[in-house]
């Protein structure tokens, strides 16, 4: 397979911005013409993996740079990769699991890896401690 | 927020879009419209409610948290799509009632 289009965007890690990445995805992705149920799972989806690098891999250092990058396959496959370089995951297994959450007191409720799973086809996450964090999920969007 | 208070009963009309960003003036805005120990139901009607993403689920449980405590409940209506899959997805319908 070849990719047909490509484009990354690099922006402030602050709030404002989750409903730019998702709104800014969902306009990528359209040019391969998904049904509005796709496009709605893949803004859902980019919006906890920005989220999460906004409030949980900058808590300490608030205004981090966010990285979306995305990728359209010629076989119909919409590939995203979401980075931060906050404070990583020490522990990726358990922080995936339904949820779990380290920000219980300000009512999180440890479900945005569930989102992503539930509304990608794949989702994979590579994370180092103090280094940062990338989220990598695919989508199809229609049959190659 | 637009809102009506009918006894013990709260309904508001959430509009937008519920996400990090948004959460925290909509936590307090509904804060405010339960602060009164009278209220024991609050109905969200979600009809112009665009998205909601997990920070939506914690927004949503959290004040059914409070309500519950004074014997209270939530209840929420008119979702479209996205916002249901979301919500059904975090297992809230175990708890809070679909109109
Ligand atoms: N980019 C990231 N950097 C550091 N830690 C992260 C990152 N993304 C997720 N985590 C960790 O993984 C946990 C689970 O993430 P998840 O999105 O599932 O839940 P949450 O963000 O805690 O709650 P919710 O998404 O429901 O508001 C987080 O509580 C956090 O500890
Ligand atoms: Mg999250």
């Amino acid at each position: 397979m070849k990719i047909i289009n490509e484009m990354k965007l690099e922006f402030m890690g602050v709030p404002e911005n989750e409903g730019f990445a998702r709104v800014a995805v969902s306009a990528f992705a359209v040019q391969l013409d998904p049904t509005l149920d796709v496009l709605a799972d893949i803004k859902t989806a980019v919006s906890e993996a920005v989220t999460n690098a906004i409030v949980h891999g900058y808590a300490d250092a608030p205004r981090g740079i966010v990285t979306v990058a995305a990728a359209l396959r010629d076989d119909g496959v919409l590939s995203l990769e979401i980075t931060d370089k906050g404070k990583g995951i020490a522990d990726i297994d358990r922080a995936m699991q339904p949820f779990f959450t380290t920000q219980p007191e300000k009512e999180r409720s440890g479900m945005g890896f569930s989102v992503m799973q539930t509304f990608m086809d794949k989702v994979t996450v590579e994370s180092t401690l103090g280094e940062g964090t990338t989220v990598r999920m695919q989508k199809r969007l229609r049959e190659g | 927020m637009e809102f009506e208070r009918r006894r013990d009963t709260v309904t508001v009309r959430i509009t937008g879009e519920l996400d990090h960003c948004s959460a925290q003036p909509i936590r307090r805005e509904l804060d405010g419209l339960i602060a009164d120990p009278g209220v024991k139901k609050l109905v969200m009607d979600l009809q112009d409610m665009a998205f909601m993403d997990s920070s939506g689920i914690g927004v949503i449980l959290g004040r059914y948290r409070a309500l519950a405590l004074r014997g209270g409940k939530v209840a929420v209506k008119n979702m479209n799509p996205q916002v249901k899959k979301v919500f059904l997805l975090s297992g809230m319908d175990q708890v809070i009632q679909i109109m």
